[in-house]
């Protein structure tokens, strides 16, 4: 019990650990590509954490930049996939990733 | 604040964020899953503030939940044939998936657990660091901050081309 009450870099690590699994299983088995979309997020939420988590450890102000850009990319990121699930939804009329076979109308 | 202090509240907000997240992906109903992402966005700002990163914690909370979680309900409301979809045929490769879960989980944290490597520095992040990330934002990163602004407006642009609104093909040549 010692271990756990100074919270430490294990701390993150052990949350980032288990916000990158949800978001890989997510990817991995979820048809619907906006609950696909939602576990990238998770992913790059856990990156984040240990990002953040060794910059404080640290010292360093890498970790903190990095995590900021990695929030901006994400913006980005989810911009662009939702205007491409809408598009495959006016297309195929479902978001079900594994029902799309075509690459063109 | 007394150290025991610190630490429940570090665990409440842990918890928050393991269990929410794990909602978001077990959860069959894709709205659920939007409202559970709400929380673990929520919980993973205040580690950060834990983490001595507030700003970084006020941009996940305007970034991710007053704009990416926003897009991803405008998303799922948008296909509106989400909520009548089988609930039984929503997910695939079940065995697989749960294989890779249990594995990455656990081999991360055995990893994390038995390296005793882990040297924290003498001088570690305190207080608030706004005034240091714009220090560096304007020295160290200047190149990447403009990059990176270019970046977001041809990804906005590019966005807003993909989702247009498209007249049906049979009124032009």
């Amino acid at each position: 019990m010692e271990h756990l009450i100074p919270i430490g870099l294990n701390h993150y690590l052990t949350i980032s650990a288990f916000l990158l699994g949800f978001g890989l299983f997510a990817v991995m088995t979820r048809k619907n590509a906006i609950v696909v979309l939602m576990g990238v997020e998770l992913i790059l939420n856990a990156a984040n954490i240990n990002f953040l988590a060794f910059s404080k450890y640290n010292g360093g102000m890498g970790g903190v930049m990095f995590s900021l850009f990695v929030i901006v990319i994400a913006a980005a990121e989810a911009a662009i996939a939702l205007a491409i699930v809408i598009n495959i939804f006016k297309i195929f009329k479902s978001v079900d990733v594994s029902s799309i076979d075509t690459m063109k109308e | 604040m007394s150290n025991l202090t610190y630490t429940v509240i570090f665990y409440i907000f842990a918890a928050i964020t393991v269990f929410s997240a794990a909602f978001v992906v077990f959860s069959r109903n894709v709205i659920y899953s939007a409202f559970s992402l709400l929380f673990t966005f929520f919980g993973v700002a205040a580690l950060y503030v834990f983490l001595s990163a507030d700003f970084i914690a006020v941009t996940q909370v305007v970034v991710y939940v007053g704009g990416i979680l926003v897009l991803l309900l405008f998303g799922v409301m948008f296909t509106k044939g989400i909520m009548n979809t089988e609930l039984k045929s929503d997910v695939l490769h079940i065995v697989p998936g749960t294989f890779i879960l249990a594995g990455i989980i656990g081999a991360l944290l055995y990893t994390f657990y038995t390296t005793h490597g882990w040297m924290p520095s003498a001088t570690q992040l305190h207080g608030s660091i706004v005034e240091r990330i714009g220090f560096e934002t304007m020295s160290h990163y200047v190149l990447p901050f403009e990059m990176v602004s270019i970046l977001l407006l041809a990804a906005l642009i590019g966005a807003a081309f993909l989702a247009r609104f498209d007249k049906p093909d049979n009124n032009k040549s």
